[in-house]
């Protein structure tokens, strides 16, 4: 006898009716994703469904609700308004009044949300902001410039801050170009740390364990190599970092250097688009450092507009 | 009642009345039968137990993890005895040297794993049986936060052991975040902590593993709970029987009231 128990109507009162829109709506969304990765028609054809279905289901959706707005009337102290109201005629609209308990919710209120605001805000400070500050990291001195043959890659390792260990080991792969047609010295210099998600990149080629020096802290080693591989999800980079397969969004990051009393010094670090040409006469689409993963060139790059600058492995 | 003897009365005094006290103030033990006694469907199975499963491998974890986090230390610094950092020698220390301590970490370990399959479970029957339909819809998003955090859980807690893999696969980790659109790259940042991820990340995954996550996870779990025993259990889509069926008073008539005797001053 369950039905003489069941509660009639409750569990279905308030289901909205059948509709299509969702339907419209979700290819819409279906292609504005998929026109994100083949063209922006698409994704500009898929936008156009998706906000009009989406407009058409949610006045669907609502439209019960808007049917029956009702007019409300005007909250009124019943018992001091009672004599106003006589002559509701004559009197212009009163100013809105405000009760004691009102006031004092008001204030009790605030006063909490000031209170609360005054502890929150350090504390929350404090828990974002080391993340973001006092970062600055030195410039790292790779010794002689002599160390580094023309046209060979030498791994160059060092730790950012012995202190804190291997953590803060830093490789970068430094090729000796020899000097530019400006007779400038020329060295390519890239980050170890893969462009896809920041695992270690290897050059693919073998390495001199018997050259190996170590100068100052900074261990050299040379490599024969002209291509660079990522072990995590196979990224492949060619000799000047271009990107040639697998799933990196752009170029090697590569180091800035300077040349301080025939030593070579890396500089901060950038972001690289692309590379076309090699060694002294490449040509670097160069870009503020951004987190690996991230494209620093293209419409995609839109995704990123403001990018914090300090380098994360 | 009548049949009782003298003796039975007294003994069934001195149980119910402070139980009786104690619900006059708080309600508790009207509480707990409105959480326990209430009305199933005939024709539930052993597809509606997938959520008590879920909860029973979180109080599992929950508890484990209490007790390893008496014993784990979220140090990256290098222990200087073994050469290796203070995270992963208490994690070799766990495993290795303490009575048991391979028994409770992994029951943390593969619990994960379990939770989060029945999780997934759980979720599906709910979704074949349609019971993420009115009036259940909250449960539904409740429990798809509860996911959410769960798999913050396997994020966080992934990186505790700061072995090759638990190291590298966090670094991935917090770069797929920094790629999200807009903020990612501020999420990343914040996550590392710092030009590298270091001891710095390591503290603040593990406050995030064993503080703030497991705070949400409780509360959300809690929610979820109530609106379960608030709104019932669904029949399954099969059932020949009605929904929607009143819930029986919590005091059925002719019961005694407050526990079971005397008027008590509540409600």
């Amino acid at each position: 006898m369950g039905h003489d128990l069941s509660d009639t109507g409750h569990d279905t009162a308030h289901l909205p009716g059948p509709s299509l829109w969702p339907i419209g709506f979700a290819i819409g969304v279906a292609c504005l994703l998929l026109g994100l990765v083949i063209s922006w028609i698409v994704a500009a054809i898929g936008a156009v469904l998706a906000v009009v279905f989406g407009l058409l289901w949610a006045r669907d959706v609502t439209r019960d609700v808007r049917d029956e707005v009702p007019a409300i009337e005007p909250e009124t102290r019943a018992v001091a308004d009672a004599a106003a109201a006589a002559t509701p005629a004559a009197t212009p609209a009163p100013l809105p009044t405000y009760t004691r308990s009102r006031f004092l919710e008001a204030s009790t209120l605030g006063l909490g949300a000031a209170i609360g605001a005054v502890v929150t805000l350090p504390v929350l400070g404090f828990m974002v902001l080391p993340s973001f500050t006092n970062l600055e990291e030195g410039e790292a001195d790779l010794g002689p410039i002599d160390n580094f043959p023309k046209d060979k890659f030498m791994i160059a390792s060092y730790l950012a801050n012995p202190t804190a260990g291997e953590v803060t080991r830093r490789t970068a792969f430094v090729r000796n170009n020899g000097p530019s047609e400006s007779g400038e010295p020329s060295f390519t210099i890239l980050y170890s740390r893969c462009v896809h998600l920041g695992c270690p990149v290897q050059p693919n080629g073998p390495i001199d364990e018997a050259e190996t020096k170590n100068v100052n802290g900074v261990e050299l080693r040379p490599v024969l190599a002209q291509s660079f591989g990522c072990p995590c999800h196979g990224g492949l980079y060619d000799a000047e970092g271009n990107r040639q397969a697998g799933p990196p969004v752009r170029s090697m990051d590569r180091y800035a250097f300077s040349i301080k009393d025939g030593h070579l010094v890396l500089g901060e670090l950038f972001a690289v688009g692309n590379v076309s040409g090699t060694g002294a006469n490449a040509t670097i689409s160069r870009y503020p450092w951004s987190v690996p993963g991230t494209h620093v060139d293209g419409i995609e790059a839109w995704l990123y507009p403001i990018v914090p600058s300090q380098v994360t492995g | 009642m009548a049949a009782k003897s003298k003796k039975d009365l007294l003994v069934e005094n001195a149980i119910l009345a402070p139980l009786d006290w104690v619900d006059e103030r708080t309600l508790a033990v009207r509480g707990t039968k409105w959480f326990l006694f209430r009305n199933v469907p005939r024709d539930v199975s052993w597809a509606q137990t997938l959520g008590s499963a879920a909860l029973t491998a979180f109080i599992v974890m929950a508890v484990t993890g209490v007790i390893l986090a008496m014993y784990y230390e979220p140090s990256a610094s290098i222990d200087p005895v073994s050469g290796k950092s203070v995270a992963y020698t208490s994690i070799e220390s766990i495993t290795n040297e303490l009575t048991l301590g391979w028994l409770v970490r992994g029951m943390h370990r593969w619990g994960a794993s379990v939770f989060i399959i029945l999780l997934f479970l759980h979720m599906g029957r709910v979704f074949l049986f349609g019971a993420y339909k009115y009036p259940r819809e909250l449960t539904w998003i409740t429990g798809v936060l509860i996911l959410v955090m769960g798999m913050l859980m396997g994020f966080t807690g992934y990186l505790l052991p700061w072995d090759q893999t638990a190291y590298w696969a966090t670094v991935v980790g917090i770069n797929l975040n920094g790629t999200a659109p807009f903020a990612g790259p501020w999420l990343g940042q914040f996550l590392a902590g710092g030009p590298e991820i270091g001891s710095t990340a390591l503290a603040k995954f593990y406050a995030l593993h064993m503080l703030a996550i497991p705070g949400a996870l409780i509360a959300l779990i809690g929610v979820h709970i109530y609106l379960v025993t608030r709104l019932g259990v669904s029949s399954p889509p099969w059932s020949g029987e009605a929904a929607g069926r009143e819930r029986p008073p919590v005091e059925p008539e002719g019961a005694r009231s407050g526990l079971v005797r005397g008027t008590g001053g509540g409600d």
